[in-house]
């Protein structure tokens, strides 16, 4: 058996990049405060100390310049790390990640590939304002070339992370900042590989499937224990990748079940709830028993702290949600 | 020199502002320990104060008016105070109040004022351009009005604030673009991110002066802004201004600043630019009574406004859906809102 270490998930996300820095020299960590002081939410840790200022480097404040400079390394065969510090803070960056980071490939004709990892905290639940807590993955899923990964467990957070450093082509990593410490689990010590595009199973059951990812998944488990209880029996899958999505996995647990729900705090118009309803639609039509419902966040900016809870999908808005897609017609 | 009488109103400004974040720290830290925790007491999720970066604000703000256009960054409260935003309003915008001046929906960094023309943006920098825009509708409707960004030193390596310099200087804008100078960015002093100490030479690469006020010193930064904004106002152009203050407190609240020396943080406690003016004040007649009185009076405007900001109502929660359009679209919408499904109420 390998040992395990009981962490968070941003203790997890530090012993990933420890992990793949200790490994490969190429594997770079810049940003906003990485350096000296490890980072405002500390993912960056002890890295400074361990690694020094060359590898782990203290940026201006330039996220076009941190970005643009990390698709510069990793066109010459780096891999770079950037990290922004809250996902709201990545816009004046998106022109190097859209125009770059995501076609350098395409455009070169596969000639230059880029093996970088763009990571940066995201999400609401810590009564933030808006550029503090919102959801915007589908930005980057739209993005032909992008890869974007949101772990929801200290185990994934760690294994998906590795995997998208040794990955080939870009990756948003996004981390939900809400769970960042909200629970502890196992992390082996040693490195390992948790594959990016592969969904997982968190729960199984026969009446309905609930797709969901980051910090979301926490309280669709909730709502599908207290849903058992009822006798409505909910597979749970976090997707854990939006970009690709793993439509074999949404697809055969829909078949299972013949109803499905979405779970995403982003707003719902545009949201990756659409892909999946429309993946479901494509690919298993005749399984259909009720239509897909959505639970999401809603379409207006994140709002402030008396609102969140409105805002945010909660257990008993999934319950409600999925006993109406239960219940149809 | 600077007349006497408006030495009296700059020291008022800036009692009231160091005042108001030294109570709203309080405030703020309520609930929140000891673990910290950002979610938790009367003010959630982050804050930024300002003490310590008085005279800046207060020093360049009472050359305004109304009219002016102002853009803080995600430190604005000094700026707001002294450019005259209403304070209860802006209070209970903090404490994220139904009756603050985003209905309590944007919190300490989304300050929004028409009534005095003043707008903020938490992305670093990114007030500057919609300042020299603000200075480019004045221009175009033959005002008088001027426009002034804020921002920090750390926020000068920003594309947008280095595109607006440019933008100004070829239109000959009316606008001063203010760096407040506090030697930190969170936890990045000058030096790990810039080779050139002195901010106000990013003017000379666009042939726009560039001023350094090197003393945290309301007169000082009171004259110096004279100048600049005279020279928006009288359509000579924009102007750099960068300003020496210092950082009394941690970058947000609940930062540890395990960064910071000792040393470091003492030095920027001494060098107060409040006591500074009190000196002044003092050597120009001013006695002990009458500065009492301005500093008693400062604590009942705070008083007032904190009081009254927490005993508004919260936001209800179908004000989650408004503001978003003038005209929102109709048919089917992303949501049928349920409230008593989200369990809450806002007064939770
Ligand atoms: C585009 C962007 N990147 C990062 C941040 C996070 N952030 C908030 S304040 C700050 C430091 C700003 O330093 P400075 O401009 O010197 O202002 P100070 O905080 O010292 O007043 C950073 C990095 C942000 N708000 N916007």
């Amino acid at each position: 058996m390998t040992e395990t270490q009981n962490l968070t998930l941003v203790q997890a996300v530090r012993d990933g990049l420890f992990t793949e820095m200790s490994a490969d020299e190429d594997v770079v960590v810049l940003g906003e405060d990485v350096g000296k002081n490890g980072g405002v939410f500390r993912a960056t840790e002890g890295l400074y100390d361990e690694f020094g200022g060359d590898r782990v480097i203290d940026t201006p404040l330039a996220e076009s310049g941190i970005i643009g400079a990390a698709v510069g390394m990793a066109a010459m065969g780096m891999r770079p790390v950037p990290e922004c510090q809250f996902s709201g803070f990545m816009y004046p960056g998106f022109d190097q990640i859209v125009s770059h980071m995501s076609r350098f490939r395409t455009r070169s004709r596969s000639r230059f590939t880029l093996p970088m990892t763009l990571r940066a905290p995201y999400g609401g639940g810590i009564r933030a304002p808006e550029h503090h807590s919102e959801s915007k993955e589908a930005f980057y899923a739209h993005e032909a070339g992008l890869k974007v990964a949101i772990p929801s467990t200290p185990y994934d957070a760690k294994g998906m992370l590795i995997s998208a450093i040794r990955d080939p082509d870009p990756v948003v990593f996004l981390e939900p900042k809400l769970i960042y410490r909200a629970f502890r689990g196992e992390v082996p010590e040693e490195d390992y590989e948790v594959p990016l595009g592969e969904a997982i199973t968190r729960r199984e059951g026969d009446d309905i499937a609930v797709f969901t990812w980051g910090a979301m998944t926490r309280p669709t488990m909730e709502a599908a224990e207290s849903l058992a209880e009822e006798g409505i029996e909910c597979e749970v899958v976090d997707l854990r990748t939006v970009s690709p999505l793993d439509r074999e996995a949404i697809v055969e647990a829909f078949e299972k079940t013949g109803r499905a729900a979405v779970v995403h705090e982003a707003p719902k118009s545009g949201g990756l709830g659409a892909e999946i309803t429309a993946t479901i639609q494509e690919e298993a039509l005749l399984y259909q028993e009720a239509p897909v419902k959505r639970i999401t966040g809603f379409d207006v900016p994140f709002p402030l702290y008396a609102l969140e809870d409105y805002y945010l999908p909660s257990a008993a808005r999934v319950e409600a949600g999925v006993k109406e897609a239960v219940n149809f017609p | 020199m600077v007349a006497l009488t408006k030495l009296r109103e700059l020291y008022a400004d800036m009692v009231t502002a160091r005042r108001y974040e030294e109570r709203l720290q309080e405030e703020y830290l309520e609930g929140k320990q000891p673990a910290f925790d950002i979610s938790a007491g009367p003010i959630p999720g982050e804050l930024h104060l300002a003490a310590g970066q008085e005279a800046a604000a207060v020093g360049v703000c009472h050359h305004l008016r109304p009219s002016d256009t102002v853009t803080a960054p995600h430190r604005p409260h000094h700026v707001a105070i002294a450019k005259g935003v209403d304070l209860k309003r802006m209070t209970a915008e903090i404490f994220g109040r139904e009756t603050g001046l985003g209905k309590g929906k944007g919190g300490h960094m989304h300050l929004f004022d028409p009534d005095v023309n003043f707008a903020c943006s938490g992305i670093i920098a990114q007030g500057c351009p919609p300042a020299a825009g603000a200075a480019l509708a004045a221009k175009k409707r033959n005002e008088d009005a001027v426009a002034v960004a804020f921002l920090g030193e750390g926020a000068i390596d920003q594309g947008g604030f280095l595109e607006s310099l440019n933008f100004a200087s070829v239109h000959d804008l009316p606008v001063v673009f203010v760096v407040e100078d506090n030697d930190w960015a969170i936890s990045m002093p000058k030096e790990r991110v810039t080779d050139v100490e002195d901010g106000s030479k990013r003017a000379d690469g666009f042939d726009m002066p560039g001023v350094r006020v090197d003393v945290d010193d309301a007169v000082a930064v009171y004259e110096a802004a004279g100048e600049a904004v005279g020279r928006a106002r009288d359509r000579n152009g924009p102007t750099l201004l960068e300003v020496q203050v210092h950082r009394r407190m941690g970058h947000f609240m609940g930062d540890p600043q395990t960064y910071r020396s000792d040393a470091d943080e003492e030095a920027a406690l001494a060098r107060d630019s409040i006591e500074r003016l009190e000196r002044e004040l003092r050597d120009r007649g001013v006695d002990d009574a009458e500065l009492n009185e301005v500093r008693e009076d400062a604590e009942t405007r705070v008083e007032e406004a904190i009081s009254w900001a927490k005993e508004q109502p919260h936001p209800e929660p179908g004000a989650a859906h408004e503001d978003v359009f003038v005209n929102p679209p109709s048919g089917v919408t992303d949501s049928e809102p349920d409230f008593e499904l989200a369990g809450v109420s806002g007064d939770e």
